[in-house]
C-alpha cells in the first residue's frame, strides 16, 4: 500500500503555505512604503543589488520600518490567535485576547510608567506588562478552585476587573494635561511607531515558543468545544488544558500589548473571518490566525502610516475601519 | 477468573452536603447491555458519572477490569471507555466526520493529527452506526436523532471496550428510538463492547437489557434480568405511581403499563 498524506496534514500545508506567502508579501510592501520617497524599488536595490544605496534610505530601511514591520506581523499573530484561544476556552464568540482584563491591567501599567516619565522602553514596556501579569494573578486568584472552570465565572470577573481598570485608567486620564496625555492616548489606541529592533527581537523570543504550545494544543481545542463531559472521557486533562491555555495566551499577549498598546480587534475578527472561510478546526485556524493576523496588521500599519498627510494615525484605527466591514458582508454571504 | 468489567464496592458519593449514591455495590459482567432505571433524581446520571471517572466517588470502589479507576490517566480510561452524554448542542460548525474523528484524541500521537488509518475507522464508524450519508453535513444542521448517532459513532470511533450512554433516547421519536437501541444490542453483539446506560423507558430496558439495576434514592432497590427486576410491586413503590405489569406480545419481555387517573375513579 503506498503511504497516502493524510487529508488533513495536505489542508494545513495548504493553508500555511499560502497564508505564509501572503504575509511575505504583506511585509515586503510594508518596508517599501512610508513617508519618505524609497519605493519597491530601494528595498529591491539593498537586498540584491551590489550597488550600495545611499546610506539615509538604508537606515530608513533596515533600522525603522523593518523592526516596525516584523513587530506588526507577530501582534497580529498574536492578537488574533490569543482571540481564537479565548473564543474555544470561553466558548463564547464575542471573546477577544483582552476579555479577562489584561488590556485594563497593562494599560493601568504603562500610564503610570508614562506619568512618571519614563522612556517608552524599557520604562514604559516594563509597567505593563507587569500591570497585565498582575491582572492575570488577579483573575486566577479570584477565580480559582472549582469556579475556574466554569467558563462564565471566568467571563465575568474578566470584565470586572476590565470595568475597574477602566474607572482607575479613566481617572488618571483626567488627572493629566500636559503633552504626555498624548502619549497615553496613543498607547491606548495601539501604537506600532518607535519600535525598535530589540524590542522586536525582545516579542519573537517570547512568543515564538508560545505559538509551537499552541499548535500543539489545538486538538484539544477542537475537545474543548464538544462540552466538557465528552472532552475528558476522550482522554483532555481539562482543568490542566484550561489553565495552559489561559496562561501561555495571556502570557503571550501581555508581552506584545506591552511594547504596542492595545490594538483592538484584530483579535476579535480575524479568528471569525478564519472560521468562516476555514471551518472550525483549530489544527487548521491556529497557523491561519499566526499567519493571517500577521499579514493584516501589516497591511494596516501601512495604511496608517501612509493615507494621512501628515504624521501619521493609530494603527488600531484602521484594524477596525477596515476589519468590521469586511467581517458583516462574510457573515451575510455566509448565511 | 477474568474480572468484572466493571466492579463497584460500597460506592459513596455526595455533592457538598447531601448525599446522592449511598453505599453502592455491583458488578457488570463481560458482553452485556446493562440498564440503569429509577425515578427523577436517583442518582441514575451521578452513577454514570462516577463510573465515566468524570467524578470522584466519596468513599468506596470503582475497579474497571479489575484496575481501580483512579490509577487509569484519562487518555488510558479514554482507550478502553466511551462515553455518550445527555444531548450536547454543538455550536460549531464541524462536519459529521470531522465530529466522529475527534472520537481518535486518545490514540493520536503529540499534535493531535489523524492518519489515513483514523479516517478509515471514522468512516467505518459512521457506516455502522448508518449515517455514513451524513459524513460531509455540518453538525449544527443535523436534526436531534441524527446528532444523537453521531456521537454515538464518534464513541465507537474511540474503540473502546465499554460504551457509557446517558438517556440516549430520550427526546427521540419512536423510530429513532429502536434504531439507538438495536444499534446498542448490534455493538453487544458483533464488537464485543459492554454496554451501559442510563434509561428513563422501562419497557425498552425490559426487552434490551441483560441486566437491569433499578436505583431509588441512591440506594439499589433490585438488580437482576429484567423479569426479576420489573415487577408489579418493586415498580409501584419505587416510583409511586399505579401502573400494570404483564407479558408483552413478544413474550419474555415484562411489559409496563401507565395507568392514567381517570381509569382508577372508573375502577374503584
Amino acid at each position: 500500500m503506498k503511504p497516502e498524506i493524510p487529508f488533513l496534514i495536505k489542508r494545513i500545508s495548504i493553508v500555511t503555505v499560502v497564508l505564509m506567502l501572503v504575509l511575505l508579501l504583506s511585509i515586503f510592501i510594508g518596508i517599501s512604503i512610508g513617508s519618505t520617497q524609497s519605493g519597491i524599488g530601494s528595498v529591491f536595490q539593498s537586498l540584491f543589488s551590489r550597488e550600495k544605496i545611499d546610506s539615509l534610505t538604508g537606515t530608513i530601511i533596515w533600522r525603522i520600518r523593518f523592526p516596525r514591520v516584523l513587530m506588526a506581523a507577530l501582534v497580529g499573530g498574536t492578537l488574533s490567535l490569543g482571540g481564537l484561544v479565548f473564543q474555544a476556552l470561553l466558548r463564547n464568540p464575542l471573546a477577544e485576547p483582552y476579555i479577562l482584563g489584561i488590556s485594563g491591567g497593562s494599560a493601568i501599567g504603562a500610564i503610570i510608567g508614562i506619568l512618571l516619565g519614563f522612556a517608552r522602553f524599557p520604562g514604559v514596556c516594563l509597567m505593563a506588562f507587569i500591570g497585565s501579569i498582575a491582572t492575570l494573578i488577579l483573575i486566577l486568584v479570584v477565580s480559582s478552585g472549582q469556579t475556574i472552570l466554569k467558563q462564565n465565572s471566568l467571563l465575568l470577573s474578566g470584565v470586572m476587573v476590565n470595568a475597574f481598570c477602566g474607572a482607575v485608567i479613566m481617572f488618571l486620564v483626567s488627572m493629566t494635561q500636559d503633552a504626555r496625555l498624548h502619549n497615553i492616548i496613543f498607547w491606548l489606541m495601539g501604537d506600532l511607531s518607535m519600535i525598535s529592533l530589540s524590542q522586536t527581537g525582545i516579542v519573537a523570543a517570547t512568543n515564538l515558543p508560545c505559538f509551537v504550545v499552541l499548535f500543539w494544543l489545538s486538538n484539544r481545542m477542537n475537545l474543548l468545544l464538544m462540552g466538557k463531559d465528552m472532552a475528558q472521557t476522550m482522554g483532555l486533562n481539562f482543568k490542566a488544558i484550561m489553565l495552559t491555555l489561559l496562561v501561555v495566551t495571556s502570557f503571550m499577549v501581555s508581552a506584545t500589548v506591552s511594547h504596542c498598546g492595545l490594538l483592538g480587534f484584530v483579535g476579535l475578527v480575524i479568528p471569525h473571518l478564519l472560521r468562516l472561510i476555514l471551518g472550525p478546526d483549530h489544527r487548521v485556524l491556529v497557523p491561519a490566525c499566526i499567519l493571517g493576523g500577521g499579514a493584516y496588521m501589516v497591511v494596516c500599519d501601512m495604511l496608517a502610516r501612509a493615507l494621512p498627510q501628515q504624521g501619521e494615525m493609530p494603527a488600531g484605527v484602521i484594524t477596525a475601519m477596515i476589519g468590521a466591514p469586511i467581517f458583516i458582508f462574510l457573515l451575510k454571504r455566509s448565511k | 477468573m477474568e474480572p468484572m468489567v466493571i466492579d463497584i464496592k460500597n460506592l459513596v458519593f455526595s455533592y457538598e452536603k447531601s448525599l446522592v449514591l449511598k453505599e453502592l455495590s455491583f458488578s457488570v459482567q463481560k458482553n452485556s447491555f446493562f440498564i440503569i432505571i429509577g425515578p427523577n433524581g436517583s442518582g441514575k446520571s451521578t452513577l454514570l458519572k462516577v463510573i465515566s471517572g468524570l467524578l470522584k466517588p466519596k468513599t468506596g470502589q470503582v475497579n474497571i477490569f479489575g484496575i481501580p479507576i483512579k490509577n487509569y490517566s484519562r487518555k488510558s480510561l479514554a482507550k478502553i471507555m466511551a462515553l455518550v452524554p445527555q444531548m450536547v448542542s454543538v455550536d460549531f460548525p464541524f462536519t459529521v466526520l470531522d465530529a466522529v474523528l475527534m472520537g481518535r484524541a486518545p490514540h493520536l500521537g503529540v499534535f493531535g493529527l489523524e492518519q489515513a488509518i483514523d479516517i478509515n475507522i471514522a468512516r467505518q464508524a459512521l457506516e455502522f452506526t448508518g449515517v455514513e450519508f451524513l459524513a460531509h453535513r455540518k453538525m449544527n444542521q443535523l436534526s436531534g436523532g441524527e446528532q444523537q448517532r453521531v456521537f454515538i459513532a464518534r464513541a465507537i470511533c474511540q474503540e473502546p471496550k465499554i460504551i457509557l450512554l446517558d438517556e440516549p433516547t430520550a427526546s427521540l421519536d419512536l423510530a429513532h428510538q429502536i434504531r439507538v437501541m438495536d444499534l446498542m444490542e448490534k455493538l453487544k453483539i458483533e464488537k464485543e463492547i459492554t454496554v451501559v446506560m442510563v434509561s428513563h423507558d422501562v419497557n425498552l430496558a425490559s426487552m434490551y437489557g441483560d441486566n437491569l439495576l433499578l436505583l431509588k434514592a441512591g440506594k439499589i432497590v433490585n438488580i437482576g434480568p429484567p423479569n426479576e427486576v420489573i415487577n408489579f410491586k418493586t415498580l409501584e413503590e419505587t416510583y409511586g405511581c399505579t401502573l400494570l405489569v404483564d407479558e408483552s406480545p413478544l413474550g419474555k419481555y415484562p411489559r409496563i403499563t401507565l395507568v392514567p387517573k381517570k381509569y382508577l375513579s372508573s375502577t374503584d
